[in-house]
């Protein structure tokens, strides 16, 4: 592998990339749309994720505290500790583990899946079928993941907030009622809209990603693990791209 | 919304191929390939793997468009068709794969319903039902109506998903390798089965094959794909008795 063709093969991704989200968003969309598969993928993409994003984001809270504490003690600003962790959790830390944590299960889900379907000639055979498997498979599943992620991200963040509460109390007592007001004293919209907005281009990255990894997966098992890791991989590394994206555009904005 | 397609299903040659040629890049698969196909008759085509048999059935029921030539179902040249037509056409011929395609997040009723639901639209949920358990009980497998794909046996599996290909009662039905990766034993029972559909509905079939069973029980007439030609076709008789050394390479 030379650096020029790991170069040329990047330039292919992002252009076949584009390509395939240019088909989403031209024909995906377009009637008949498939409601009940979309309402099938929310519920697989998005309420079966819970369990794991809220394991994650309370312990990510948790230990953010644990953390964070020795140091504010030395400053003295102990008292701030809530406010300091609301802040990283809702615009950062939260929306970005949420979506890796979701790139990992529904990214690589969603490429196995549609990889072997490909390989099995089930697209074949839903296409033979009178339907069109783009707009059954693909569409249903980018829209579902851009709808549900940013539905994660917020329960993820409130179970942070939670960890982290308990991470407050490890030290010291702080009543539960204090602590929320703290939370939400030192919180604004501009803090919450941006990473929420975020996380909708989150979710649409690993649900376009997942989705072009598997449809173009190459024939053979073999075929199916690639399409299955690389749709982890990209869509990880895609998720700091939009995420550095992200925070030029508030820091212009002045959010 | 999208016109109606005036099928001459009642026509005497159902489908006609004239000059059809593909190729991915150097590969040419496809050299000019003709064939006839009457009503009512079992067409088995013969080639080696990789001979482009895969190919030529794909481009017949539009999955992949031919570089050049001509394909004609019922009247109507399949490259020149758009989406819609094309689904009118694939209504009326049916598409058994080689990996059978069974949907996997699917029960095996749910599999059969699928094609049903897609392509008509105004039937009730009871018709659809009886239709479900009579194109199962066709193959013999009533009792597998609640299973998932992957609880059959690779013969049963084939045998679902020629149910689910014939549930829409097809004017031609499709094959491909029908028996590849079956033991011998349940082979002979698919090929039986896939003769008795073709009396009972009197369907016309084109079976793709390098399976000699295959040639000799379900053939009207062979055909030989090689070099992307039709390069030699008769009777499974005149066939095995060939002189030409291409075609004896298969008899040997
Ligand atoms: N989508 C494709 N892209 C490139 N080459 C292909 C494609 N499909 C088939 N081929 C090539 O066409 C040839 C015939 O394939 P196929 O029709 O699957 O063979 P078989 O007769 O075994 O079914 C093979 O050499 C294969 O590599
Ligand atoms: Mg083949």
């Amino acid at each position: 592998m030379s650096i020029k063709s790991d170069l040329r093969s990047f330039l292919t991704l992002n252009g076949e990339l584009f390509r395939f989200s240019l088909r989403f968003f031209r024909h995906g969309l377009n009637p008949p749309f498939e409601f009940s598969e979309f309402l099938k993928q929310c519920y697989v993409i998005g309420y079966k994720s819970l369990p794991l994003i809220g394991l994650t984001a309370f312990i990510m809270g948790l230990v953010l505290t644990m953390q964070l504490r020795p140091s504010m003690a030395d400053y003295g600003v102990e008292a701030q500790l809530p406010a300091i962790v609301a802040i990283a959790v809702i615009r950062e830390v939260g929306p970005v583990i949420t979506a890796l944590i979701f790139a990992g299960k529904i990214g690589s889900s969603i490429g196995a899946e549609l990889g072997s379907m490909k390989v099995t000639e089930q697209i074949d055979a839903m296409e033979v079928s009178g339907t069109n498997p783009f707009k059954y498979l693909v569409a249903t599943r980018v829209l579902a993941c851009t709808l549900m992620l940013p539905v994660l991200v917020m329960l993820g963040d409130a179970v942070s907030l939670y960890g982290a509460y308990l991470g407050v109390n490890i030290h010291s007592n702080t009543s539960f009622i204090l602590y929320w007001t703290q939370v939400f004293d030192n919180l604004v919209f501009g803090d919450v809209l941006p990473a929420f907005t975020k996380s909708f281009f989150f979710g649409f990255a690993v649900g376009i990603i997942g989705c072009y990894k598997g449809y173009n997966s190459s024939k053979g098992t073999e075929g199916v693990g690639r399409s299955a890791n690389s749709a982890v991989v990209v869509s990880s590394v895609l998720i700091f791209v939009i995420d550095l994206l992200a925070v030029q555009v508030t820091d212009i904005l002045g959010y | 919304m999208h016109s109606e397609l005036k099928l001459d299903i009642k026509s005497n040659k159902v489908m006609i191929i004239k000059g059809l040629y593909k190729s991915f890049a150097d590969n040419h698969v496809l050299n000019d390939f003709n064939l006839e196909l009457v009503r009512g008759e079992s067409v088995v085509v013969l080639g080696k793997s990789g001979s482009g048999k895969s190919v030529l059935i794909k481009c017949i029921i539009g999955l992949i468009k031919p570089d050049k030539g001509s394909i004609h179902i019922f009247g109507h040249n399949i490259p020149d068709l758009d989406h819609d037509e094309l689904d009118q056409i694939r209504a009326k011929v049916g598409f058994l794969f080689q990996s059978n395609a069974l949907y996997d997040s699917m029960t095996v009723r749910e599999n059969l319903e699928f094609p049903l639901r897609r392509h008509c639209l105004e039937v009730s949920q009871k018709e659809v039902d009886k239709m479900v358990i009579s194109a199962l009980e066709d193959v013999g497998l009533a009792h597998t109506i609640d299973m998932m794909p992957v609880e059959l046996s690779g013969g049963m599996r084939k045998r679902v998903a020629l149910a689910r290909t014939l549930i829409l009662k097809p004017e031609i039905i499709l094959y491909d390798e029908p028996t590849t990766g079956l033991d011998t034993i349940t082979s002979k029972e698919i090929i039986e089965l896939m003769v008795e559909i073709q009396q009972k509905y009197k369907t016309t079939s084109l079976i793709i094959s390098h399976d000699m069973n295959c040639v000799r029980m379900a053939s009207d007439r062979v055909v030989m794909l090689i070099d992307g030609k039709c390069y030699a076709s008769g009777t499974y008789k005149e066939i095995t008795q060939s002189v030409d050394p291409k075609v004896k390479l298969f008899f040997e």
